[in-house]
């Protein structure tokens, strides 16, 4: 049977049978398994996943294909897992075939911006070099512009970026991450390079309920065990947290979890003796259960005196 | 006369996969690529113009054709080489070279011969192409 491009070839394509959507399926598990919640994330890369599928299959079948722009912006609260995603795109985007390589190259305002004249431009073109064939991840990336100083070298790196992102398309793949407020006045700022970038992703913060599944998961990482008094204990902690200052989501939990370890320790290193091996992994209710979030958290007395932090000065964790 | 340096130098030029192809080899082995050009290919001149830096903990074949054909652009009438330098400590010099670009016409080279003391005779090689100023050689004519 002649298809619609003139070309003979059968009027099926088997769409289970292509042997990439098997490891593909395998790849989505995996990211099912070890990122808890995050929808719209994986709902995007299960889109992208798609698309680069059938695109093999339209390539296959005769039709006109051409290499998606991937390029995509991460944009979300502290602690939503932006850069976990980014560091886990270049390995999936190999997996389906998209990158070449599928290494990551990870680049800062630092990597990319020129001390002096005419020093930008080199060092631009040698970091996405080297990204050729993979993925580069800049975080951050409102740092690159900086609007109070119109002589910032910061407009020249983006300038080539542009460029770069736009001509060797089929290249590489841009991931920019950063926190959302600032995203955007960057690229009020820079608006060719809001639109250049095919996929805007948004993380949104994590209910109670999978901040709970992310500490279980980094409990049993760190190879700690919780009683249920202390899940219930860690629970309350929680609730606490979310409603106070700077909060930081999965990495306010993290932190939360590194300072209770360090109670563990010094109460096991206070009672002294003889103990159970059990009771080194073992968290006490009472470990939780000092922390200052229970007495109205650390700000509560900062906030009394009247001074604040300013906008999207990440504050350090306080407890 | 064809110019012969470096390897392959016998074989028909590459093409762009035969030299990815290379490329990807190099890199597999873990040396660094340069681009190096010139229009004095005399036997003794060896080195040559670097353009840019050799190109470090660059992964992907494709970035380096790209330079290769930057450098072909810019002179399309010189001598390009692709180096490899391997950087293993006690080995550290160049692991494989090739000509990616010459030029149209290659006028080649005379033998000159002087007459020394006594009946000594001293023997030179003498680049046509030198005959031109630096930059003027292999325009297109012989």
């Amino acid at each position: 049977m002649e298809s619609s491009t003139g070309i003979a070839s059968p009027a099926f394509v088997d769409v289970d049978g292509n042997a990439s959507q098997a490891l593909l399926e395998g790849t989505l598990r995996e990211l099912d398994s070890e990122l808890i919640g995050l929808k719209p994330v994986k709902l995007r890369i299960r889109q992208i996943a798609a698309l680069l599928l059938v695109e093999r299959l339209r390539e296959q079948a005769g039709f006109a294909s051409g290499p998606p722009s991937l390029h995509m912006c991460f944009t979300g609260n502290p602690g939503t897992g932006k850069t976990t995603v980014a560091l886990r795109m270049a390995t999936i985007l190999h997996q389906l075939g998209y990158v070449r390589r599928g290494h990551l190259i990870v680049a800062t305002r630092d990597d990319l911006v020129g001390q002096y004249v005419g020093h930008t431009a080199p060092k631009t073109k040698e970091v996405l070099q080297k990204a050729i064939g993979g993925v580069l991840f800049i975080d951050e990336a409102y740092y690159l512009h900086r609007p109070e100083n119109e002589r910032d070298y910061g407009q020249e790196a983006i300038e080539i970026l542009l460029q770069f992102m736009e001509n060797r398309r089929e290249d590489l793949v841009v991931v920019l991450a950063g926190y959302k407020s600032r995203m955007e006045r960057f690229f009020r700022c820079n608006p060719g390079l809001h639109s250049r970038i095919a996929h805007h992703i948004e993380f949104p913060d994590y209910s109670l309920d999978e901040l709970m599944d992310i500490a279980e998961l980094m409990v049993r990482q760190r190879m700690y065990a919780f009683d249920e008094r202390s899940w219930q204990a860690f629970r309350e902690y929680l609730q606490l947290r979310v409603a106070q200052p700077h909060f930081a989501n999965a990495r306010s939990v993290r932190n939360a979890i590194d300072r209770i370890r360090l109670r563990q320790a010094s109460r096991i290193v206070q009672q002294g003796g003889r103990i159970a091996k059990e009771e080194l992994a073992r968290i006490d209710e009472a470990d939780i259960r000092q922390s200052r979030v229970f007495q109205g958290g650390a700000d509560a007395g900062l906030a009394a005196n009247g001074r604040t932090l300013p906008d999207g000065i990440e504050a350090k964790e306080l407890a | 006369m064809r110019l012969t340096q470096g390897t392959f130098s016998f074989l028909p030029d590459l093409t762009s996969e035969q030299i990815e192809k290379q490329i990807e080899y190099c890199l597999a082995n873990g040396w660094s690529l340069g681009i190096e050009y010139t229009d004095d290919p005399h036997p003794r001149n060896s080195l040559w113009e670097m353009w840019n830096l050799p190109m470090f903990d660059v992964a992907d074949p494709k970035a380096i054709l790209f330079e290769i054909n930057a450098c072909r652009k810019a002179f399309p009438n010189h001598y390009i080489k692709l180096i490899a330098n391997n950087s293993t400590r006690g080995r550290e010099s160049v692991a494989l070279s090739f000509i990616v670009n010459r030029p149209a016409q290659e006028p080649g080279f005379r033998l000159d011969r002087q007459e020394a003391a006594g009946r000594t005779v001293r023997y030179t090689i003498h680049s046509y192409a030198t005959e031109r100023p630096a930059g003027a050689r292999y325009n297109g004519r012989s």
